[in-house]
């Protein structure tokens, strides 16, 4: 068995009365992509957005259950969220890049944490883009806007900026979906090659996606964990029919 | 028989078409022409003032001295162009922060009770008509003025006080509408990588929407330039350069409708007002430039 990185206990989420999320138990390895597959609306963005407190952020909603991370349940009143959210980094659908330089997108997270010296910024910036794979595309024009990138190479801008804080987990919620097939094969090796130092959960509607690149796979319905297991098993292999149902695209 | 009909008369949706299209045609041509026969007016007016009259443009427009009916007849018009800059320029500096904090506390902070209640609440503040203000102004601000400060209570500062309260539904309705069309994503972004409320407003939709926003203060100063009423009712219209910003003084517009009625049409004294309002309409006209530079500029 490997280190935990991350566990669900119990983790429901209603918005208003409408449960999103029913019971939620997930433990999340170390060092290992988890996805998190399913049809529409079976909340599974719901319950990774969850993870980080992002729910928070949307009036009505409300997460019940335990969050644990190394020992201590993040999802307690008590919890500084601001420290939560820098020991795991969040990557969208659609990149999200501020309106600001390259340089400037990077190190603005790690300003917010407190680092003012400009040559540890310029360490983090490069280290950054060099483990996202986008420093030799980018280190001539560090300094231009971050929306001329291309949507590849700006989901890639955003991977960096989420690792700029030194995470240790990374939630993506179908980080690929809104790019062409060369840049999601780009980032799926960005992933695998991230997985050596980071806990990775992703979301994907890509069952491909789902097989390549993640070692546990949880099938997601109605708001409920039908079946989590390592993905191998899952797509050869699995226990129930409606995963294989889902897998074999006869719904969803 | 159906092809005949066809060659005669067009079919009803094509003909549908082509009325439409004289009709707006029509509309816009209406427009053109009022908008350039106004700017021709203005202009040829305003010009006749030099040309005419023979007054020296540099010395009108550097000119401290506004002095229609003495012998030989003075006309500097530089106190008016201080008064107009500085009392527009001064109503945003006050207006621009209080605008955009409302806009931010109404889309940011309590986006309910904010676009519900508080948005019609200062969308309510433009319709009041500008005699109220200025009424407002002489019979509030003035004395108040007059109490705390030497001098009485009249001048830049108090024209400057009504023409924020003026302006401030331009600046919040621009400013609220570009923080609500802020791209998703942006702030999740941003407190995703741990930042707070503050900070994410601070440093990633306020610098975001920059350009909206100084539309909105540029708009707001072009409004305040314009406004002639509410300012001539407490600004005192001494056509001097004052030495604080509470001395009577005078601006463009309200040099203007001070003296539009005790002018003949055609007389130099005439003229020379007209010369005032181009060089109003000029100075919107570089408004809307600058909007427009402010506009493209946040496309890139």
């Amino acid at each position: 068995m490997q280190d935990i990185g991350l566990s669900a206990h119990k983790l429901s989420v209603h918005y208003g009365e409408k449960a999103a999320v029913k019971n939620v138990s997930l433990d999340f390895a170390d060092r290992q992509v988890t996805a998190l597959i399913g049809p529409s609306g079976c909340g599974k963005s719901t319950f990774l957005r969850s993870l980080n407190r992002m729910n928070d952020l949307i009036p009505g909603a409300r997460v019940t259950g335990d969050i644990w991370i190394g020992g201590e349940n993040i999802n307690s009143p008590q919890t500084d969220v601001v420290l939560l959210r820098q020991k795991i980094g969040m990557v969208w659908q659609r990149p999200n890049p501020f309106h600001k330089s390259i340089y400037e997108n990077i190190a603005f997270g790690p300003r917010y944490h407190g680092i003012r010296d400009k040559k540890k910024l310029d360490e983090i910036v490069e280290q950054s883009l060099r483990r996202a794979a986008l420093w030799e595309e980018t280190k001539d024009r560090l300094h231009n806007s971050a929306l001329a990138l291309s949507g590849g190479q700006q989901q890639r801008l955003c991977i960096a900026r989420s690792i700029a804080v030194k995470p240790s987990i990374i939630l993506m919620d179908e980080p690929a979906s809104a790019l062409d097939p060369v840049s999601t094969a780009k980032i799926e090796e960005l992933i695998a090659e991230l997985k050596q130092d980071y806990c990775i959960v992703i979301v994907t509607h890509n069952m491909y996606q789902a097989a390549r690149i993640s070692q546990k796979t949880a099938f997601f319905m109605l708001g409920e964990v039908e079946e989590y297991d390592d993905t191998d098993k899952i797509f050869t292999n699995p226990q129930k029919i409606s995963t294989s149902d889902y897998i074999t695209g006869r719904f969803g | 028989m159906a092809q005949s009909v066809g060659k005669q008369q067009p079919k009803p949706h094509l003909r549908e078409e082509w009325v439409g299209r004289v009709y707006t045609f029509l509309c816009i041509l209406f427009l053109l022409l009022t908008i350039f026969s106004m700017v021709y007016f203005v202009a040829s007016k305003g010009l006749s003032t030099f040309i005419i009259n023979k007054v020296n443009l540099a010395g009108f427009l550097t000119g401290l001295k506004w002095s229609p009916d003495s012998e030989p007849p003075l006309f500097g018009a530089l106190p008016f162009l201080i008064g107009s800059f500085s009392t527009s320029i001064l109503a945003a500096v006050i207006a621009a922060p209080l605008g955009f904090c409302a806009a931010v506390f109404m889309t940011q902070i309590m986006p309910k009770f904010g676009r519900k209640i508080m948005q019609p609440v200062i969308e309510l503040l433009a319709g009041i008509p500008s005699v109220v203000y200025g009424f407002v102004g002489l019979s509030v601000i003035v004395p108040l003025f007059r109490d705390i400060f030497p001098g009485q209570g009249i001048g830049i500062a108090a024209g400057a006080v009504v023409l924020s309260i003026m302006i401030l539904p331009t600046i919040t309705t621009i400013a609220t509408d570009a923080l609500a069309s802020l791209p998703a994503g942006l702030k999740e972004g941003s407190y995703a990588l741990g930042a707070t409320r503050w900070q994410t407003i601070y440093r990633i939709v306020l610098p975001t929407t920059m350009p909206a926003l100084l539309t909105g203060i540029v708009l707001g100063i072009a409004r305040a330039f314009g406004e002639a009423l509410a300012v001539q009712m407490v600004i005192g219209n001494s056509p001097h350069i004052p030495r604080s910003l509470f001395e009577s003084t005078s601006t463009l517009t309200s040099a203007i409708t001070l003296s539009m009625g005790n002018t003949v049409m055609g007389s130099i004294q005439n003229n020379a007002l007209w010369s005032l309002a181009l060089l109003l309409m000029i100075m919107t006209f570089v408004f809307v430039f600058i909007v427009r530079m402010l506009e493209r500029r946040s496309k890139l």
